[in-house]
């Protein structure tokens, strides 16, 4: 007796499992980065239609796949076509990068909230130097919420060169953060369904590429969830339901965001203001009080004329206070999310409460995509049945938490920030697009658009709207390709790499060149997904020669 | 005579106090800063409880017990307010080492800070470096107990996740032999679950159990 498919309780279950997985920290950090730069409100036409013309019938695509074979990633591909398994092998080894690295982002969630239950908040205080006449050197030249995070919460090293040790702090939260996602997993499907410039072609290209990052398309933890569904589900209308949400969670963010941003920019104008009338009260012995926001200019003319050689001693410290640069200060990723929030809170009334807050909600996004990452490894694993005879399901999983959780120390070395940001510039975006264009040509060419759509109409009852099919067919994949030959370009046209790394004497980022050795990994990491596919296609034609070989031919 | 006298030993004093001397040190005070509304003009009166202050402070060290308000000088006061003081031996008729009107305001800085409603980043002793508070630091840091809390909570969920895995899986495998066993005994105590019998829905060697239609069937295979 075959062992029946576990099912989820109900459809809802399902949906928030998708929404949990595609609504991530790239929702909070990337999204509203991308719109700061590329225009604003505008950003949101690009990215409208990449939403309509390229996320949703994707979404589609990789539900209806796993929901019709009813198996994780390779398994589905294998079925459409024995030379396509290495589709789906591919799939499983980006996510298993991407599991890897995505989780030292909860486990400094998880050291920024435990550290908010102190008042203060401590990173919004220098420490003091050795002999407790002022503030430490490197905190005063960056700011204190920099400090906190480059040297209390990385201890960065200045170059990726230098190593340094495993920080056992952060070894223990990321520990934490394992444990928590393998209590999710635990008990498989059932507990995973938890509640979850325009002229300017990189503006579209940008766009384009959100939409396909954000949704987690490529990765097999789609096709993982819809394998798990009643074959009756309507996934036409989740998928549209899911694509929506994950654009107006990024939406919402990112007016929080920008407002975010304004309240930073406006404190940090203020306090410049107040640095430059202390700096003139004092050289000049002005009565105190007497400067403020509104006579500053005026004072400054008077005084100019009036003591023209101690002024121009007194301008070189003058900075020139403006809030349009404040504004333009655009950051995205870690940074945005451990620096500039931080910053923000740490001047909030009640900034314990807000500071807790916002972690949690960082964990929980940061959960949510992780249970994804991990069902798009676990399915493949717990079908495959060489493996799930041998262990049960709690053990296999154990094990991959187990071995992601150890690899991940890597990302708590002193240099563990260059590495997490190697992994997450590379590790995922090339190969995601050829997995994603090879999953759509695979399924119109290979196992033939007519077939799949016959398919689905006798499995969910509905027939296909010549839409998703003109998508499928033809826009969709030319959209994919454009993309991969405009990033192939940029990466060879830059020529070397160079990376961001902190100077501690001058309390800021340096851009520095990779080592050799680094750029080998790069490569590696990238060659390591894509060429499963050709190489798992060459294997199978292979041996299939060989059996065709051993046997002759029935006449 | 005397007259003359006076009025040139208050000279000699006043040059001593020049600004920039080197036993001469530069005082800043942010009242209105501080205080807002409720800031106080500052005038001789409040010169002369500095002065007060600042002898206070000399008599505290050892072999100065004897300065006297008239032994410190202040000059240069400006609109900001800020002025300039020296502290004057005069039976020597020289200025005070600058280590020692230093050693002295030091250890007596809250003393002073309070005799006028300030602090050490409103009262400002240019030269003389403020001792900052140390943050209180507690023994054991407070994210290490939190830490602790939710990572024995996580363990001890996982724990009891696997054990009722366990426990259902054993369950399981023993579920064929157990109703073999009841069949032979005469009683047999029927478990009911939500109101059905179990019995019905227990697979018997070897029927295939309809409540489970392998789905594999439903579609049309490859």
């Amino acid at each position: 007796m075959e062992k029946a498919r576990p099912l989820w309780a109900n459809p809802l279950q399902f949906v928030f499992a998708c929404i949990s997985y595609a609504v991530g920290l790239g929702n909070v950090w990337r999204f509203p980065y991308l719109c700061q730069m590329y225009g604003g409100g505008s950003f949101l036409v690009p990215y409208i239609i990449m939403l309509v013309v390229e996320g949703m019938p994707l979404l589609y695509l990789e539900l209806a796949v796993g929901q019709r074979m009813r198996q994780g990633s390779i398994g589905a591909w294998r079925t459409i076509s024995p030379y396509l398994g290495g589709v789906g092998l591919a799939s499983v080894v980006v996510s298993f990068f991407l599991s890897t690295y995505y989780n030292i982002i909860n486990a400094w969630a998880f050291w920024y909230l435990f550290h908010s239950f102190q008042d203060p908040l401590p990173w919004s205080v220098c420490p003091l130097n050795s002999n407790r006449t002022g503030y430490d050197e490197e905190c005063e030249k960056a700011s204190s919420t920099q400090y906190f995070w480059y040297r209390k919460t990385l201890n960065i090293s200045p170059s990726i060169q230098d190593s340094g040790g495993v920080q056992w702090e952060q070894g223990l939260c990321l520990l934490l953060a394992w444990l928590v996602v393998y209590l999710c997993i635990l008990r498989g499907t059932e507990s995973t369904g938890k509640l979850e410039q325009l002229a300017n072609p990189k503006a579209w290209i940008n766009a384009a590429t959100q939409i396909f990052f954000s949704l987690g398309l490529g990765f097999g933890s789609l096709i993982a969830f819809a394998s798990y569904n009643q074959p009756s589900t309507d996934c036409q209308k989740h998928a549209i339901i899911v694509s929506l949400i994950n654009s107006s969670t990024s939406i919402f963010a990112s007016v929080v965001t920008f407002s975010i941003y304004g309240f930073k920019a406006t404190f940090n104008y203020e306090s410049c203001l107040n640095k430059v009338i202390l700096l003139l009260t004092n050289s000049f012995d002005l009565e105190d009080g007497f400067l403020t926001a509104s006579n500053l200019e005026q004072v400054k003319g008077y005084l100019a004329s009036a003591f023209p050689g101690k002024y121009s001693e007194v301008l070189p410290q003058i900075r020139n206070c403006s809030l349009e640069s404040e504004l333009a200060t655009a950051v995205q990723g870690t940074g945005l999310s451990f620096i500039v929030y931080t910053e923000a809170i740490k001047n909030m009334a009640a900034s314990q409460l807000w500071s807790v807050l916002y972690f949690f909600m960082l964990l929980m996004l940061g959960i949510g995509s992780m249970l994804g990452n991990t069902a798009a490894i676990l399915t493949p694993l717990t079908d495959s049945k060489v493996i799930s005879s041998h262990l049960p399901k709690e053990a296999i999983s154990g094990l991959v938490c187990l071995v992601n959780c150890v690899i991940g120390l890597v990302f708590t070395m002193e240099a563990g920030n260059y590495w997490f940001d190697i992994f997450n510039d590379y590790a995922a975006t090339l190969p995601l697009l050829l997995i994603v264009l090879v999953e759509i040509v695979a399924v119109c060419y290979v196992f033939g658009l007519r077939r799949f759509e016959s398919d689905l109409k006798a499995m969910t009852g509905r027939t296909l709207n010549w839409y998703w099919k003109a998508m499928w067919a033809g826009v969709s994949p030319l959209l994919i390709i454009s993309l991969f030959v405009f990033y192939l370009s940029d990466y060879i046209l830059t020529g070397t790499l160079q990376y961001q790394a902190w100077d501690a004497s001058q309390g800021q980022l340096v851009t520095k060149d990779y080592p050799l050795y680094a750029l080998a990994i790069i490569g590696l990491l990238v060659a390591s997904s894509t060429m499963c596919i050709p190489l798992v296609a060459l294997g199978t034609f292979i041996v299939r020669c060989l059996k065709r070989g051993d046997t002759p031919p029935v006449a | 005579m005397r007259q003359n006298n006076s009025i040139t030993q208050e000279h000699t004093r006043r040059s001593k106090a020049k600004a920039d001397g080197e036993n001469a040190f530069k005082v800043r005070l942010s009242i209105r800063t501080a205080l807002g509304d409720n800031a106080y003009a500052w005038d001789t009166n409040e010169e002369y409880l500095f002065k007060a202050m600042v002898a206070f402070s000399m008599r505290k060290v050892p072999n100065r017990e004897t300065t006297e308000i008239s032994h410190v000088l202040v000059c240069n006061v400006t609109q900001r307010v800020s002025f300039w003081f020296v502290v004057t031996d005069p039976l020597k008729n020289h200025t005070l080492p600058a280590v020692e009107v230093q050693t002295a305001i030091r250890m007596n800085r809250n003393r002073i800070n309070g005799a006028f409603f300030l602090n050490d980043q409103t009262l400002e002793f240019l030269k003389i470096p403020s001792t900052l508070a140390p943050p209180t630091d507690p023994s054991v840091p407070i994210w290490i107990i939190i830490f602790g809390v939710i990572f024995c909570i996580v363990i001890v969920a996982v724990m009891l996740l696997i054990l009722s895995g366990i426990r259902q899986r054993r369950r399981m495998s023993k579920g064929p032999t157990e109703v073999d066993d009841s069949e032979d005994k005469c009683e047999n105590t029927i478990t009911i679950e939500n109101g059905i019998p179990c019995d019905p829905l227990d697979t018997k060697g070897g029927h295939i159990n309809d409540a489970f239609m392998t789905e594999d069937e439903r579609l049309t295979p490859l």
